[in-house]
């Protein structure tokens, strides 16, 4: 048998019963589609964190107060409980390790803050005027915090766009104006630019005041909540997170390394652990949307067996005419293949619709890439011969004399 | 010279623990160019000898020769390519494809052989035509034929292989006399003028009379092989 007539055969029996391939078709066009849209949702998801991430500053290391711990078998307080982290410390880093280009301590808590009768709950943070370029943040209008603000500890506020909107209205001149941090007044200098992004990451809610102006009037200590330090390069990180590390166990009197009282992790550590969990939700959500793909699988077996059943009488006669075994196999395996294939270029293409929608309307910045649109072609074509293979074989090894009785 | 050859068949079928012997010991000659008709009741194994001659089944004892070739050892495939290039079915049912063309289902057997298409629709034509199918039917549906028409059209496509021997199983069966008349001529005919070998399994003694010789079988056996006085 050609070629062209196997297609021909395929085409005619295919369409024979339209209805019937068309709503087969529709389960591989939703199981393709849907694995397709839910791998480029998690792709997409997976990019918008990463350049969250990305977006906190270039070659950064950031220490974090770790567990208070005490002589002997004291219950430990929680990580982050430390309160031995202070901007000496910040100060004794920049000095000492070459291999730093800018420290920026900052301590951090949420406030009520009012402002002419609106008011918000947010976080403020008492930064140093080097926390703009390690932190990679900009001023969109007005000034940031200087290092005369820092030694006046003078109360001034830089607000962060989102935070602007809700104390003084929409894109309002805020300038000038006055805000209250635990019944202090302070003067708002600056507003941030966006950084954009929402959820996760966000930093467009919150408001940056001198650090020795939090320390003195809202903390009340010399304690710090971070000190994100910048290296001078990304191969340096690593050496210059290992004499951080030493210099702050020294300063601390520390002798064995696994009861340090701060945690210390750098830009990549934070970006693998964001990317393993949104590898985990992109298997969650493939695997779901897979789900589908073999209940597709199974109407298309569902329905070439039925086809099988059907056609039990032609099938005895093309065997009877001279069909061999394996021109009844070729046959019956290339409709499903065929159906499957189909199902899978229009899955294609709804994937790409829903990815676009998502887009579009979610928060999300899909991404198709082409390897899941290959995968989505080679899985409907598997997934042809594996569901079609079965009903194949039984209309191959059908009996010509009871084929051509079967009623 | 001879064509078919049958020697001590015997046709056993086991369903579950009970065997029932289909045929027993038959054995007979066909030559090339002869009508035979094989007639019996029902239950006398005409139906089951078809299949063995049609090399649709193998017998389970004795030896069935096509063509000086020992049918009872070939493989599946091979005995499909017998049929292929070798014989024409005629069944009693038709068995067309419902939902094909005329000019479609003559073509089936040369797209097993691996004709080229034109070629394939021309002989296709020339045997519609050949057994009086009207040209402007070739693209009818074949559902959409009369009893008699669906018959003819059968019998194009038994012929479009141009095989050596012809079987026709109860091919007046579903048709009423005077149709039946007209197919069982055009066998007559074949036979005469085309000199195609010819087995006509009956169980209609009219029927069998256009035949040149009957072999009467009853329980699995033949108990009569007859010339008719036709010629």
């Amino acid at each position: 048998m050609r070629i062209r007539d196997l297609f021909e055969e395929t085409y005619f029996a295919l369409t024979a019963n339209k209805s019937r391939s068309f709503l087969t078709i529709l389960g591989i066009v939703i199981g393709i589609g849907s694995v397709i849209g839910m791998i480029s949702i998690g792709q997409g998801a997976r990019g918008s964190i990463e350049s969250n991430i990305e977006a906190l500053g270039s070659n950064l290391i950031m220490i974090t107060p770790g567990f208070q711990r005490n002589v002997g078998f004291g219950a430990s307080a929680g990580r982050g409980s430390a309160q031995t982290l202070t901007s000496d410390d910040a100060e004794a880093i920049i000095k000492e390790i070459s291999l730093v280009k800018a420290v920026a301590p900052e301590v951090s808590n949420r406030y009520q803050i009012t402002a002419k009768g609106a008011n918000t709950n947010t976080q403020v943070v008492g930064i140093t005027p080097d926390y703009a370029e390690v932190r990679n943040v900009q001023v969109a209008e007005g000034v940031f915090v200087s290092e005369q603000n820092l030694k006046s500890e003078a109360k001034v506020a830089v607000l962060g766009p989102t935070t602007r909107d809700d104390l003084f209205g929409e894109n309002a001149n805020a300038i000038g104006q006055t805000i209250r941090i635990r019944s202090m007044e302070f003067k708002v200098i600056g507003i941030l630019q966006s950084k954009g992004g929402t959820g996760f990451g966000s930093q467009d809610d919150r408001i940056l005041i001198p650090l020795s102006t939090a320390q003195r009037f809202l903390i009340g200590s010399q304690r710090v909540s971070m000190i994100n330090v910048q290296a001078i390069d990304q191969n340096s990180m690593a050496l210059a997170q290992e004499q951080i590390s030493a210099l702050l166990l020294s300063r601390h009197r520390i002798s064995d390394p696994q009861l340090a009282d701060f945690n210390i992790m750098n830009q990549s550590d934070i970006l693998s652990s964001a990317s393993s969990i949104t590898d985990t939700l992109t298997i969650l959500l493939g695997s779901i949307a897979g789900i589908s793909l073999i209940v597709g699988g199974i109407g298309i077996m569902n329905m070439m067996l039925t086809t099988v059943t059907e056609r039990t009488r032609e099938i005895g006669l093309r065997k009877a005419i001279g069909a061999k075994q394996k021109d009844i196999r070729k046959q019956f395996l290339t409709e499903a293949i065929t159906l499957t294939l189909i199902g899978g270029v229009f899955g294609v293409i709804l994937g790409w619709l829903i990815s676009l929608a998502i887009s579009k309307f979610g928060n999300i910045n899909t991404s198709i890439s082409l390897i899941a649109v290959l995968l989505g072609c080679g899985v409907s074509a598997v997934i042809g011969i594996l569901f079609g293979y079965y009903p194949a074989l039984r209309a191959a090894k059908l009996n010509p004399i009871e084929a051509l009785r079967y009623e | 010279m001879i064509m078919i050859e049958c020697d001590n068949i015997t046709k056993v079928y086991k369903t579950d623990s009970v065997e029932t012997v289909a045929l027993k010991n038959v054995s007979f000659t066909v030559n090339e160019g002869e009508f035979v008709a094989i007639m019996g009741p029902s239950g006398s194994g005409k139906s089951t000898l078809m299949h063995i001659l049609g090399a649709l089944d193998t017998p389970s004892f004795g030896k069935y020769f096509f063509n000086g070739k020992d049918m009872s050892e070939l493989s599946d495939d091979e005995l499909a390519e017998i049929r292929k290039s070798k014989i024409g079915f005629v069944f009693q049912s038709f068995n067309l494809l419902p939902r094909a063309t005329v000019l479609k289902n003559v073509v089936l057997p040369l797209v097993y052989s691996g004709v080229l298409k034109l070629e394939r629709e021309r002989r296709a034509k020339e045997a519609l035509l050949s057994v009086g199918v009207k040209e402007e039917l070739f693209s009818h549906l074949s559902n959409q034929l009369s009893g008699g028409e669906m018959q003819r059209v059968a019998i194009a496509r038994a012929l479009v292989n141009n095989p050596a021997f012809i079987l026709a199983d109860e091919p007046t069966g579903n048709l009423d006399t005077k149709t039946g008349e007209i197919v069982l001529s055009m066998f007559e005919k074949l036979n005469r003028e085309k000199n195609h070998t010819i087995i006509l399994i009956t169980h209609d003694r009219n029927v069998a009379e256009h035949a040149d010789r009957i072999i009467y079988l009853r329980d699995g056996e033949i108990i009569d092989d007859v010339k008719t006085l036709k010629k």
